[in-house]
């Protein structure tokens, strides 16, 4: 995998603050229904390949189920489901990106099922992160923490913890709405 | 060579926080007025073992509290001082105070000094208003009517002592040195120290790391007779120590002082004899000494959840199926090389023995984390009686089956729940004694414990003869709390399972103790958490039993595989009654839409669990498939599957660590084929099944 790093002039803001925060930062990039995103790499564990989950009853819709990680379980989400989009046949090359989510209480190991994965991504500068543009209420926009311009494209980097927060995705409402919808469809 | 003691510091806080325990438990034993010699003993060592801990790591604090309590328990025991009620109290507040202060320095966090002293004073005002008759203190002491005032006591008591010590050969194994015990008498008085070594044997038999002598020591213008035996406080259950009045120095008075006491009062006789006594006290504690340990080995585990004490014959076991696995694998890798078809049925033995071998390698090595309930039992004689007496009420408590043992993890998650259960039987079950003489009842109070194993599970029992639950009251607050709608007519099941429900309270007053209205809920909350359920039974008048039903271990569990359309469940064991084929003229349907089905004279809900799971490709006829029937918290259900597999053994692993609980799923195994396997929750089903 060929690592590829920004050296763009820094546009807008500059000064001494910024100089002192540069830190090299690392991003594992992947592809999403056409579009480039990025994770921190240290919060990545593994990446496998895309293998049948067991459905979990009355999970979101986003959450496929739930996989054995060399004896842990481990459940699986959907990004595309989970940013609303339309899911797709999972094919060959569909994997499974396995982080660590950190919450108060501990950290999770969660699977996130992408596209493809693409390069690892360094970024030097930190003042390439530019602020995610707010497109108004319609679509949230918290778990995304910056964007960067490459020569290829955007890239949007994501906030994991955010992303995959359990009380955000597996709220016992998210929860208790579908199941009720399910039961009122079967009778 | 300086040791380094620091090492030993753990063990001492470990070993004193037990002997806390051991004093505590003895003291509630104590009943105010009759003085139980051995009990006394007891505790008297407990305290004395921690003072000589403390002073060897230089713990001063600790050593000058516990030596006022010491000081208190020698008089009691010696029978000069009478146990009353609040003297056990004050010397139950001061275990406490000690916990505290051991805690505290092991944390390494400064000791509450103020506390210390007030109890401190407590003890010391109890020392002197009960002196009786005796040598010890100048003071004169405020004399019960039953004996007459002492004879006025020399201030200036015997301070020359002739002490005779002959320690036992082991004395040194134990870090010992005479001459150090030689060295602080002579800081007391002139001392004069002659050494008898006739048992010394030739240098050729002789093991140079026991001791031989014994030495006759003169002390003169010492200090007390107390003084000079606590020098000896380390090695006394590792000698014969006499320690008598060196007579011709000694004034008249003295030994009047001890004689003229048998005249006046049976008690006094006691002092006079004290030195015979004294003598066979020194046997009695030794021999007393190593059984004291004795107990303390057997006690059940320390409270302290990082480390757990197990049974030797439970380890044995253990290495003994270790050792047949190891046979058995042996057996197989001789197998394994050059296997033939001919030697199939010799393989198939040969994996009926590993599978033999490892259940009972399995059950064997749960039972180590298998401790008895006393240790959670143990706590409540304390809490009864502190509570009973803050509330006025007369409470006896009666423990059953404390050695009925249940996994490690889940004693510790119904600690507080059975606590909590307790104290409410205490503040809101029982009535005060006049209430209860009214009522045709004895004064005395009962609260019942129960611990058993039956079918599976373990049963706890928590029960009183009080007042029992107001039905009325709990009806009027679920009306007023919209919980419960008027008119209907409710169960007694039904209105006693509003107690659960947090934030109603029908006490007319919030104490410290219970009756807000929070602890209900969180304790079946607790009690469910670890695969458990309550229930309560309740009689208007005559009481109330909560019964607590947890399983036997938290890991593994026999499962019967089940499918629904794709996807793999797994059913407990435990909780299938039977499995049937649905007929058409077993099914009804209540209402237009229950369906239930007729089984043993009983109609059963069925619960169509691919609904509930939103299951795609599942079969939907009900004659095409499988009826389970399983139980839980006493109801029954049917649980529609498509086929059932295989049974077997699985370890239970946790959904909630990296996703969430999933209602009706109890955790998630690893199947044969690599596959996750739910496995579900039945009476979280059941309980799902009633709401809809």
């Amino acid at each position: 995998m060929e690592t590829r790093t920004t050296d763009l002039a820094p546009v807008g803001k500059r000064g001494p603050q910024r100089e002192a925060a540069v830190e090299n930062l690392q991003y594992l990039t992947f592809n999403l229904a056409g579009e480039s995103y990025g994770v921190d790499i240290l919060k990545v564990q593994e990446i496998r390949g895309w293998v049948p989950v067991t459905k979990v009853p009355n999970a979101p819709v986003f959450v496929r189920g739930v996989m054995n990680l060399r004896g842990a379980i481990v459940p699986v989400v959907d990004l595309r489901l989970r940013f609303g989009l339309e899911s797709v046949e999972y094919t060959k090359t569909t994997v499974v990106i396995v982080v660590t989510v950190h919450t108060e209480q501990s950290d999770r190991i969660i699977g996130m099922v992408v596209d493809g994965v693409s390069d690892v991504l360094n970024i030097n500068n930190a003042a390439d992160i530019k602020e995610a543009p707010n497109f108004g209420s319609a679509v949230s926009t918290e778990f995304i923490n910056g964007l960067v311009a490459l020569d290829s494209g955007m890239v949007m980097l994501l906030d994991v913890d955010r992303l995959l927060s359990v009380e955000e995705m597996f709220s016992l409402d998210t929860v208790r709405n579908s199941s009720q919808a399910a039961l009122a469809h079967a009778s | 060579m300086a040791i380094d003691i620091g090492q030993f510091v753990q063990t001492f806080f470990d070993e004193s926080l037990e002997g806390l325990d051991v004093m505590e438990a003895g003291l509630l034993a104590l009943s105010p007025g009759a003085a139980d010699l051995e009990q006394i003993n007891t505790i008297f060592r407990a305290a004395h073992s921690i003072k000589g801990g403390s002073g060897t790591f230089g713990f001063s604090e600790v050593t000058d509290f516990t030596h006022a309590m010491e000081t208190l328990l020698d008089k009691m025991r010696e029978g000069r001082l009478t146990v009353t009620a609040e003297a056990v109290n004050t010397l139950l507040e001061s275990v406490d105070c000690l916990r505290e202060m051991l805690v505290s320095l092991r944390e390494q966090v400064d000791i509450d000094n103020a506390q210390v002293e007030k109890l401190r004073v407590r003890l010391l005002r109890l020392l002197e208003q009960n002196e009786g008759n005796g040598t010890a203190t100048s003071k004169v002491a405020t004399a019960k009517p039953t004996s007459p005032p002492p004879p006025p006591s020399p201030t200036a008591e015997t301070t020359d002592w002739r002490i005779e010590f002959l320690p036992h050969a082991q004395l040194m194994h134990s870090g010992n040195d005479p001459v150090r015990i030689f060295r602080e008498l002579s800081t007391l008085g002139a001392l004069t120290v002659r050494a008898d070594c006739s048992r010394l044997p030739r240098l050729a038999e002789m093991n140079p790391e026991d001791c031989y002598l014994s030495w006759r020591l003169e002390l003169q213008n010492a200090a007390s007779r107390e003084a000079v035996a606590e020098v000896f406080a380390w090695v006394e259950d590792e000698c014969d120590l006499r320690i008598e009045p060196l007579t011709g120095a000694v004034p008249p008075v003295a030994p009047e002082v001890q004689k003229s006491a048998p005249k006046d009062t049976p008690e006094a006789a006691k002092t006079s004899t004290e030195e015979t006594h004294q003598g066979e006290l020194v046997l009695e504690r030794r021999s007393s000494g190593d059984r004291r340990k004795g107990e303390r080995r057997t006690n059940a585990a320390a409270a302290d959840s990082g480390s757990i004490r197990v049974s030797i014959d439970k380890v044995d076991a253990v290495i003994n199926l270790v050792g047949e696995l190891v046979t058995t694998q042996s057996m197989l890798s001789a197998l394994g090389v050059d296997f033939e078809m001919s030697r199939l049925d010799k393989l198939h033995e040969a994996l009926d023995q590993l599978d033999r071998n490892t259940r009972d390698l399995q059950e064997h090595v749960m039972r180590i984390r298998m401790l008895p309930v006393s240790s959670v039992f143990s706590r409540f004689p304390r809490i009864v009686h502190d509570v009973s007496g803050k509330l006025g009420k007369q409470v006896e408590l009666l423990m059953n089956g404390e050695q009925t043992e249940i996994d490690k993890t889940v004693i510790e998650k119904i600690g507080d729940p059975l606590v909590h259960l307790v104290r409410n039987s205490l503040d809101h079950g029982l009535e005060p004694p006049a209430e209860r003489l009214e009522q045709g009842k004895p004064e005395t109070g009962n609260i019942m414990l129960d611990a058993y194993h039956k079918s599976g599970s373990i049963f706890i029992e928590v029960a009183d003869d009080g007042r029992g639950l107001n039905r009325e009251a709990l009806l009027r607050k679920g009306l007023e709390n919209g919980l419960l709608k008027a008119g209907e007519d409710y169960s007694d099941e039904q209105i006693y399972e509003l107690i659960f429900h947090p934030g109603l309270s029908t006490a007319k007053q919030i104490s410290d103790v219970s009756g807000r209205g929070v602890g209900m809920d969180v304790v079946r909350r607790n009690i469910q958490d670890v695969g458990g359920n309550i229930q309560i039974a309740s009689e208007p008048g005559r009481g109330t039993k909560i019964t607590i039903c947890l399983p036997l271990t938290l890991a593994i569990l026999d499962g019967q595989l089940v499918t629904i359309g794709q996807d793999c469940y797994i059913i407990p064991l435990l909780s299938i009654i039977e499995s049937v084929q649905a007929r058409p003229e077993m099914i009804n349907r209540l209402a237009g839409k229950n369906e239930v089905f007729h089984f043993r004279g009983q109609h059963l809900p069925i619960l169509r669990l691919y609904e509930l799971f939103g299951t795609k490709g599942a079969q939907t006829d009900l004659e095409k498939g499988l009826l389970v029937v399983v139980e839980a918290d006493g109801r029954q259900v049917g649980l529609f599957v498509d086929d059932l597999l295989g049974q077997q053994q699985i370890s239970i692993k946790s959904l909630e660590k990296n996703f969430r609980r999933v209602p009706g799923v109890a955790g998630a195994t690893i199947l044969g084929d690599g596959r996750v396997g739910l496995i579900l929750d039945i009476s979280g089903l059941i309980r799902i099944n009633h709401t809809i």
